[in-house]
């Protein structure tokens, strides 16, 4: 709460002060409708704000997918930019490496205690044939992502997904959502984030979810094994330049489910392994299975106190470190899964649920779209 | 020719105190103390072994440095002043045992790990499991699964168990006697580690233990046979050793008994040489044609590991050993211990350990191929904390010789070579071989390693990981201490005092 007085000295008034509690870290939230019903943004934004005291105002954001059906096929880019030059630049080489078939700025709502935000533009993108000789289109826009965020100056990709965007910033979340006029977009799967910064200065780029395609992550704790899962994803050409541990997961995520193809709970079970004690005691396949994950895995292993919710189009993935260091509730009410940082944040939106749930140490809950859902 | 050499070592004896019961007498394995009418050390001969100190009951004998001074020479010091006295008097290449023993920098004791605080919490290791396990081998890019996402269709190459990552360094029977052969497998099977056979074959009352050797092919190519190859673990090609590269191995023919002509397969009294190189490995190639002679052997079920030293260009050589198809590289640091080498080799040739292996791992890592082999080194690995760095600094896991031999007894006297070790570790010699009793020898090995072991759990503790491949590679725990920048950029480390 310190920071808070620092940083936000109206919302300290004398009278709340006996009140206060040390807070613990970050918020997240998630929700998705399996039946890919479309949710505008209020909803979440009144579920991450029920966990104000977990942020301090350094930083929120969301991620919300099936909000452009009707340029579903091309890669939506969120972009960043700290001034003029930066957007000519990466537009510069937009022109280059894509078909730019729209740009605009990114709506915003100016009034609500917001200040300094970068240059918001958003862009309609498609790769153009004659790149992908040799490279599938992921990679392709992957590298070109990771090309943009690592040489040009003062410019982030905040999102490059198809049908999908983050919206982030410095701010409560709460102030961040209806900055971005969240209202007005409808999504199949909302997640959202506030943030506690520790480790990491506040600044836009850095705020949750870290995204990469249509992988997105908000996390609550710290990798302490982020100097070997850096190095393990640089073997495979990804720059890790964000000096964040989140932006990790992103990538291990596309790494192992997109290019090595492991379906997701064999994914989920090389980040957070069960222990050897648990293997040993497996039926054989299993155990032949999980062996073999830890064995060519082990440097993808997350080690160190985390809960994080992964969203992509297919659906949204909940997990926790292998002892549960950080809080995680699920619930679930009809065609809706509910994932966050504690229970009060999901009854406010769903107050009457059919199951509630404290996922347990490494198990991943893995919410998936009906596969008739387009 | 009368020697002019001063004696290295007093043996000084409390003749108040001393009984004369003799004990120092019988357990000088270097005659340096004799009885006439009382204890009478002969100085010129003593190496410092500890022997009659330890065993002397009333604890009547110390053993000083000779305090004969020399004329102060920074350039000239009493040690190099000493072997030209040695070699002007025998014309002959000094020999020597053990590692290097000269002042060179110690890039382990530059080099600090981090901890949690606040942000991360540090985990218990008291309360929360804390896994050490490590598998040896060769790993695939990824594993595959079948199209209904259910069952596994990758078939990973053989992988050995490792409970901790220590196991112990090639010491051969011959170098070393076969009660400490008996005392390293019987620890290594207890710790669910490995003992290496080093290249004087395998000894017959060793083969309960073979699941846990590692037996190793030679340039002598010692006891290798197909039987040799399947009982172990897996088998280790050796190209070279940290102590004496480039150099073969000599173990003189007084030493090739009864049993260890058998276990060699070479007639009784012949001296056992090694050549320097392998004479069929002249190239990258004939060396994968070694490894997959040997894989064919052994029906593809052990992993081929290849050792070689770490010289200069380590890191392009361990690239081609990995792609020439071995499972594992073992390299070994200049520091490295030897049953004997010349000392112009021990003590200037090849490059730190440390340095090596950040080369190696990072040199795989670029390539794209750090999976498909693990990294064990070597050479001079003392304490817990070098396991750890080792590990942050890419390794998959440690291999200890000296550390072992001083843990059943070894004084790091260095007289390997004369087989007269007082302690019954580097002799052949039936009464000084008694002297080690294996099952106590392994006793304190397995001591040895549990300590670490814990050691090790607790500074992962503190680093907040749970699982030591969190920690393999993790050089982001590590910073560097009064090194230079270049150093540094090799470790691939920061500067102490550096943030993330
Ligand atoms: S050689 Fe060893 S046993 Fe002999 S006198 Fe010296 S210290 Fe004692
Ligand atoms: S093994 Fe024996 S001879 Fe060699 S250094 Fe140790 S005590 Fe001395």
């Amino acid at each position: 709460m310190k920071c808070d007085g620092l940083m936000n000295p109206e919302v300290s008034k004398t009278s709340e002060r006996v009140h206060q509690r040390i807070p613990s870290g970050c918020a997240i939230s998630g929700m998705m409708s399996e039946e890919g019903r479309r949710i505008d943004g209020r909803v979440i934004i009144k579920s991450i704000a029920c966990m104000h005291d977990r942020s301090n105002g350094l930083g929120g954001g969301f991620a919300a997918y099936g909000i452009y059906p009707k340029r579903k096929h091309q890669y939506a880019f969120h972009m960043m930019y700290d001034n003029v030059e930066a957007k000519e630049a990466t537009e510069e080489i937009f022109k280059d490496i894509f078909n730019v078939d729209m740009d605009e700025p990114i709506p915003t709502h100016r009034e609500n205690g917001i200040s300094n935000p970068p240059l918001l533009w958003r862009y309609f993108l498609e790769a153009p044939e004659n790149k992908l000789e040799f490279i599938s289109e992921r990679d392709y826009v992957m590298k070109m992502v990771m090309r943009i965020n690592s040489e040009v100056e003062g410019a982030f990709v905040a999102s490059s997904g198809k049908n999908m965007g983050a919206f982030k910033g410095v701010g409560y979340p709460e102030d961040i959502g209806k900055f971005y006029k969240l209202e007005d977009y409808s999504a199949y799967i909302w997640t959202a984030h506030g943030r506690f910064p520790t480790n990491t200065p506040g600044w836009w780029g850095g705020a949750h979810p870290f995204t990469l395609l249509d992988w997105s992550v908000v996390h609550n704790g710290e990798i302490s094994s982020y100097g070997i899962n850096k190095r393990y994803l640089e073997m495979y050409g990804y720059r890790l330049e964000l000096r964040t541990d989140t932006e990790v997961i992103a990538y291990l995520f596309d790494l192992l489910v997109r290019r090595h193809k492991l379906p997701i709970d064999k994914a989920v079970m090389s980040l957070a392994s069960p222990f050897w004690k648990d293997i040993d005691r497996m039926e054989p396949e299993q155990k032949k299975i999980a062996t073999a994950i830890r064995q060519v895995y082990g440097s993808s292993l997350l080690n160190g106190p985390f809960s994080i919710i992964l969203g992509h189009s297919r659906g949204m993935i909940g997990l926790n470190d292998r002892i549960k260091l950080r809080p995680m509730t699920a619930a679930r009410k009809d065609d809706m899964l509910y994932m966050a940082s504690e229970e009060s944040a999901i009854r406010e939106i769903a107050p009457d649920l059919d199951e509630v749930w404290s996922p347990r140490a490494g198990t991943a809950v893995i919410g998936t779209l009906k596969e008739e859902v387009e | 020719m009368e020697s002019q050499l001063p004696a290295e070592f007093m043996v000084n004896v409390d003749h108040e105190r001393c009984r004369r019961c003799k004990r120092c007498v019988i357990n000088c394995s270097f005659s340096a103390i004799e009885f006439k009418d009382k204890v009478t050390p002969n100085h010129r001969l003593c190496v410092a072994c500890h022997r009659c100190a330890t065993f002397c009951p009333e604890g009547a004998i110390t053993i000083t440095e000779n305090p004969l001074e020399y004329k102060y020479g920074y350039n000239w010091t009493p040690e190099i002043r000493k072997n030209i006295l040695k070699q002007a008097e025998s014309g002959g290449i000094i020999l020597t045992g053990m590692g290097n023993p000269r002042p060179y920098p110690i890039y382990w004791d530059h080099m600090l790990i981090d901890a949690c605080q606040v942000t991360n919490p540090s985990i218990d290791p008291l309360r929360e499991p804390m896994e050490l396990r490590t598998y040896l081998g060769a790993k695939p890019e990824c594993v595959e699964f079948d199209s209904e996402h259910i069952s596994l269709e990758t078939e990973l190459a053989p992988q050995v168990k490792l409970d901790i990552p220590v196991v112990f360094a090639a010491m051969s029977y011959g170098a070393i006697s076969l009660n400490a052969h008996k005392a390293l497998a019987m620890a290594a099977k207890r710790m669910g580690t490995l003992m290496n056979t080093g290249e004087g074959g395998l000894h017959e009352e060793l083969a309960s233990y073979t699941d846990r050797i590692i037996v190793q092919v030679a340039s002598g190519r010692f006891g290798v046979t197909s039987k040799y190859l399947n009982n172990s673990a897996l088998v280790e090609i050796k190209i070279g050793q940290g102590a004496k590269p480039g150099i073969g191995g000599h173990l003189p023919g007084e030493k090739v008994g009864e049993d260890i002509s058998k276990t060699r397969m070479i007639p009784v009294g012949t001296d056992a040489l090694s050549p320097a190189p392998h004479h069929d490995i002249y190239s990258i190639e004939d060396l994968s044609q070694l490894i997959y002679a040997i894989k064919e052997t052994t029906d593809y079920k052990k992993p081929v590991s290849v050792k070689i030293a770490a010289v200069h260009n380590v890191a392009a050589i361990a690239s081609g050993i990995v792609r020439a198809g071995a499972d594992i590289v073992m390299i070994d640091g200049f520091r490295g211990g030897t049953g004997a080498a010349p000392m112009v080799i021990r003590d200037h040739v090849g490059i730190p350990i440390e340095l090596a292996l950040a080369a190696v791992d990072e040199r795989l890592r670029q390539e794209g191929i750090r999976n498909r082999a693990s990294i064990l080194v070597g050479g001079s690995i003392r304490q817990s904390a070098d396991v750890v760095k080792a590990i942050a600094l890419g390794a998959d896991a440690c291999v200890i010789g000296t550390a072992s031999l001083i843990a059943m007894g070894c004084r790091v006297c260095q007289k390997c070579y004369t087989g007269n070790c007082a302690w019954g570790i580097a002799t052949q010699k039936p009464e000084l071989v008694r002297r080690l009793n294996p099952e106590i020898a392994a006793d304190r090995l397995c001591n040895l390693l549990t300590a670490w072991g814990h050691e090790i759990q607790e500074v992962l503790g503190s680093l907040g990981i749970n699982a030591i491949e969190s920690l393999r590679g993790s050089r982001e725990r590590l910073r560097g201490v009064g090194l230079p920048q270049e150093a540094l950029d090799i470790l691939g480390i920061k500067h102490a005092g550096i943030g993330q």
